[in-house]
């Protein structure tokens, strides 16, 4: 069975680490937030000025001077702290944060990702995604394996415009993980969603990829 | 008291011709000078270039000046949240110019800053990236980007003092700090102006040397994505 998209936002919690400061993108990785495991000391930032995410106001609480990047209204919690959009950047740029889970519409073998413009329709514009990509340190992209039309999206090369070249660590879809391979040699299959085959995820990858060993 | 102008119209006169370059601050609704969007708006200048993250929506923020045809050119990061936007780029009767929203940010701090262009690894293979100058350092690509500066820059703060040093408050600050820098003259509305004095100077986030008109104006502060929780669940 394909992963939900709770279940991917599950799944995708378990990149999280002690101690680390992470970008959700909008999307299912927003929900990785309601899987934070219990006692782990994990601050979301939001680049447009805030470390330290809270949840959603209660109602009539809502205050229009605190919101995310996704412009929804949420809350401040004791560590949180507010700074500018250059401040915010240089702690993306800079490599401060340790983790981005992104959404993507391609991704290829070699980490490229493709995430921001489909030709011939409207584009709205990168916002932060390719400072993201570029400058934080580990970058896991989370997103259904096939589109629509039921086509790949982990790719030899990307068809889309790029966000960025060779920065996907990681790519977890409804039915399998890839690890992109430092070595520059190619993707490497580390798990199968549950009730998922070897077969299965090969036919539904037009990307070239290992196996890793105990899972064939 | 001489940065204190009365309201919109008089901290605006003088200021505005066809033609120029306005930054406005704000991410999204959150943060925008809305009193003094409204005042260029009537004031009737044309030709607009703007630089901000976003382009308001429909009938709110920049919006008011899109549908007034005001604008003829946006620099931007996301621009979604607006149909008469999509209509007139469509349509061709509006230049866009799409930067990383990092990169934005950063144009506008090195332009405040005196620093004429900066190196990045933000776009490094992309459309971004193309036409500009790419250097290589200790093993890795980066795009040059210019610093930009604008006519005037228009920027929303939560308090000042009478010498225009400000506070911002929560995510409203955003683009606000660096455009005020980048501005050749700055105006700032402000929900209230304190006594000088009043403010711990620890505490200013922009100094007055930045601001050279201050007014104070009353802000409708729309919310773009009412997000809540239900108290029941814990």
């Amino acid at each position: 069975m394909a992963r939900t998209r709770e279940q991917l936002a599950e799944r995708a919690a378990k990149e999280l680490q002690d101690g680390f400061y992470v970008n959700l993108g909008i999307g299912i990785p927003t929900l990785v937030a309601n899987y934070i495991p219990a006692g782990m000391e994990v601050t979301l930032q939001s680049e447009n000025g805030m470390l330290g995410m809270g949840p959603f106001p209660y109602e009539g609480e809502e205050d229009p001077d605190l919101i995310n990047a996704g412009k929804q209204t949420i809350t401040e919690i004791p560590e949180s702290s507010y700074f500018s959009s250059a401040d915010s950047f240089a702690m993306i740029r800079g490599g401060h944060i340790n983790l981005s889970i992104l959404g993507a519409m391609e991704v290829a073998q070699n980490g490229d990702i493709a995430n921001w413009m489909i030709p011939g329709k409207l584009v709205k514009g990168m916002g932060g995604a390719m400072d993201l990509v570029a400058g934080v340190k580990r970058v896991v992209v989370v997103m259904d394996h096939a589109n629509k039309h039921g086509q790949s999206k982990v790719l030899k090369e990307c068809t889309l415009p790029l966000t960025g070249t060779g920065v996907v660590s990681r790519i977890i879809t409804d039915l399998a993980v890839f690890d992109v391979k430092p070595d520059g040699s190619g993707l490497e299959l580390i798990e199968l969603a549950e009730g998922v085959t070897l077969d299965e995820v090969a036919a539904k990858t037009e990307a070239a990829y290992t196996v890793a060993a105990g899972l064939g | 008291m001489r940065k204190i102008y009365a309201d919109v119209t008089s901290a605006l006169e003088g200021l505005t011709f066809d033609g120029m370059t306005v930054m406005s601050g704000g991410f999204g609704l959150c943060g925008i000078p809305e009193n003094l969007i409204a005042g260029l708006k009537a004031s009737g200048v044309k030709g607009l270039t703007v630089i901000s993250n976003n382009a308001g929506v429909d009938g709110f923020g920049l919006g008011q000046l899109l549908e007034t045809k005001q604008i003829a050119k946006m620099i931007s990061s996301y621009v979604g949240e607006n149909k008469e936007f999509e209509r007139q780029y469509l349509a061709g009767e509006l230049q866009l110019e799409f930067n990383p929203q990092g990169t934005l940010a950063e144009r506008i701090r090195a332009g405040g800053a005196g620093i004429p262009a900066f190196f990045t690894a933000t776009g490094v293979g992309t459309l971004v990236a193309e036409g500009k100058e790419v250097r290589n350092f200790d093993g890795r690509d980066y795009v040059m980007e210019t610093g930009l500066i604008a006519d005037l820059a228009i920027i929303k703060a939560w308090k000042a003092d009478e010498r225009g040093n400000l506070v911002f408050r929560k995510t409203a600050r955003n683009f606000n700090p660096m455009m005020a820098t980048a501005g050749k003259v700055t105006v700032v509305e402000v929900e209230e102006i304190v006594p000088t004095g009043s403010l711990d100077p620890d505490s200013i986030h922009t100094p007055g040397v930045y601001v050279d008109r201050l007014i104070q104006t009353v802000s409708e502060k729309r919310i773009e994505q009412r997000t809540v929780r239900s108290r029941e669940t814990a």
